[in-house]
């Protein structure tokens, strides 16, 4: 049983380790500072949840668990407060949005510069 | 496989801070900060669990809580001091820092 | 009055969660601690308004939150392979839609859930009124209406 619990918590913590390189590789490569916050959500959600799971999964019913659980949700609800006010600050203050690099001939959407 | 998520996570910092020592604007730069702090949470998590000391995570906690509040505080002060810049010359480019 | 006392006790028992331990004495200096805190926080005035618990619907709400992870973890599986992808297939739009929500813990959570999806953000959360940056065009154009739309004023209770 333990050692079923083990691998499972392998598994979530390579996964989590995965997410969360690839939200690094994504702040690097993307083109411009809109498409850069989506690859850095993908580390604050899925790469640190996984990891806390793979954590919470060691650690068995405990109040290191519950600790873990607290920080999950922690991120889960101010980290997109805190991306909501960097977008938000960073349209106020001029910078605009690269948009539409690929198929930019369709229509239908209202995009606004 | 603890060992292999900090090291993981100790390359996402790298990276992190490699966008922050690139990036153009002030809000790139904010963004890796924020990123790189939570990394550093969860690398506190991690290394409470490395070192079997679960105390780590109690400062892993305040260090989230700060995170948010300092980009933010940051953020706040850096729109001011771009509003009073556009105020002194009115044709205001890009936030460049 | 109630709220306060709502605070109070979610403080001392936040208290006891962190700290684990049943000492008569840092039992006592949790109070001290909570009370304290309730103090400035009502000295803030920052007790007042709209709370969560009486406009949500806590049965829907519990049936959001996996809903919500699941969709979570769809979008960051598209968004990575974008990021992973050779030639990133992205096509950044702004999309500006109106949600149906009426209360302002409806637009909250709302506009909390579009961003932590990876792939949109909420650059600007007004009633009536969303301003969203998405990473991909078919992201974008799904949001307008979308389940989380309905699933959300479906939260609210009036």
């Amino acid at each position: 049983m333990t050692i079923i619990i083990d691998i499972l918590s392998a598994v979530f913590l390579a996964g989590g380790a995965f997410f969360c390189l690839v939200g690094g590789i994504g702040l690097v490569r993307m083109p411009d500072f809109y498409t850069r916050m989506h690859g850095a959500s993908v580390t604050e959600t899925l790469g640190a949840g996984f990891m806390l799971i793979g954590l919470m999964l060691q650690a068995g019913l405990t109040l290191v668990a519950v600790k873990l659980a607290m920080i999950g949700l922690l991120i889960l609800f101010a980290s997109p407060t805190a991306t909501h006010a960097l977008a938000k600050a960073a349209l106020l203050s001029g910078l605009k949005p690269k948009l539409g690099e690929q198929h930019s001939g369709e229509g239908g959407i209202s995009s606004k510069p | 496989m603890l060992a292999a998520a900090t090291l993981a996570l100790l390359v996402t910092v790298g990276l992190a801070l490699m966008r922050a020592a690139l990036g153009p604007t002030v809000f790139d730069r904010l963004q890796a900060c924020s990123t790189v702090g939570t990394c550093a949470m969860l690398l506190l998590a991690l290394l409470g669990f490395l070192d079997g000391r679960p105390e780590f995570l109690d400062i892993a906690l305040v260090y989230g809580l700060l995170n948010v509040i300092g980009v933010i505080a940051v953020l706040k002060f850096f729109l001011q001091r771009d509003s009073n810049e556009a105020a002194n010359r009115p044709s205001s480019e890009d936030a460049q820092s | 009055m109630a709220r306060s006392l709502i605070t109070l006790v979610g403080l001392i028992l936040f208290w006891v969660l962190l700290s684990g331990m049943f000492v008569p004495f840092l039992l006592a200096a949790g109070l001290g601690s909570a009370i304290a805190v309730l103090l400035f926080t009502r000295r803030l005035d920052i007790i007042a308004g709209e709370a969560p618990p009486t406009y949500l619907n806590w049965f829907k709400f519990i049936v959001y939150c996996p809903w919500l992870i699941r969709e979570i973890m769809v979008a960051a599986w598209d968004v990575t392979k974008r990021i992973l992808h050779p030639k990133m297939p992205i096509s950044p739009t702004m999309v500006e839609f109106s949600p149906t929500q009426k209360t302002d813990t409806g637009l909250v959570i709302h506009a909390n859930s579009i961003t932590l999806t990876p792939g949109t953000i909420s650059v600007e959360v007004e009633p009536g009124r969303f301003l969203v940056h998405a990473l991909s065009r078919e992201g974008g154009a799904s949001l307008a209406g979308s389940e989380m739309d309905s699933r959300c004023t479906s939260l609210e209770r009036h």
